[in-house]
């Protein structure tokens, strides 16, 4: 299961992309409540998206992008049926990508 | 021929280097980020030092750009930010939280027809200015947006 959550349809000229991703966003600098040792950062540095096999955007984020991080872009020149691809990837190493079709 | 040699031992090197690099996976055939991650931006404790790291220092104030974020927000671990340039040629959005202990937020680069539009959520960790640097055509241009938040994003 995708821990990313894509909408995407027409607007206008151009396609209105939504999506919400799954990520605690950690930026290394909290600590544990109990503990009080540092939580050990964790966060998406990467993101990129497609729409018809084109790169639209690629983006680097820090830890201060929000946790369960949401995104909004627009793209001209898109129409309904592309396949619209975003991925992840952070900053251990793991990786994810979900797609979706613009309506 | 020695210096012939040289140069053919040197061009041999190289290719090993590359093909053992590309069976570690060092080197990920299809790799889909254009570039590393820009450690020294992000880790950047000012906001000066972060758009140095950026090529994006000297930005000029630009009232092309438009920055919707909340005056008052309640929770800064969650802070809309939406940012609409009429800059042509638009190809970088980079964020910056100007409190925060390192301020580069994001930096999105935009191509093949994306609109100069981002629209997203930051954490905010004390009031401060919100900036958006944009880049066009080479050049840079800025705009901030204080925040005032009430209660802090980055302490948990």
């Amino acid at each position: 299961m995708s821990g990313i959550r894509i909408k995407a349809a027409m607007s206008g000229d151009s396609a209105v992309i939504k999506c919400l991703m799954t990520h605690p966003m950690e930026t290394g600098f909290r600590k544990d409540a109990k503990t009080g040792q540092l939580i050990p950062a964790h966060f998406i540095n990467h993101v990129m998206a497609t729409v018809a096999d084109k790169t639209v955007l690629d983006a680097q984020w820090g830890g201060g992008i929000s946790s369960n991080p949401f995104l909004e872009f627009r793209v001209k020149g898109a129409k309904t049926g592309d396949k619209v691809v975003v991925s992840w990837e952070d900053n251990q190493g793991e990786k994810d990508s979900a797609d979706a079709t613009i309506a | 021929m020695n210096q012939q040699r040289r140069q053919i031992l040197k061009g041999v090197g190289t290719a090993a280097m590359v093909a053992v690099a590309a069976g570690a996976g060092l080197l990920k055939p299809g790799a889909v980020f254009a570039a590393d991650w820009n450690k020294a931006a992000f880790d950047a404790k000012d906001v000066a030092g972060a758009l140095s790291g950026l090529a994006a220092s000297g930005a000029a104030d630009s009232d092309q750009i438009e920055l919707d974020a909340p005056t008052i927000a309640e929770n800064g671990s969650r802070v809309p930010v939406k940012v609409t340039s009429k800059i042509p040629g638009t190809d970088h959005i980079i964020l910056l939280a100007e409190k925060n202990g390192t301020p580069l937020l994001a930096d999105f680069t935009l191509m093949n027809g994306t609109d100069s539009f981002i629209s997203t959520a930051v954490k905010l960790g004390a009031t401060g200015n919100v900036r958006v640097v944009v880049k066009a055509g080479g050049k840079v241009y800025t705009l901030a947006k204080e925040v005032k938040v009430t209660l802090g994003g980055c302490g948990g």
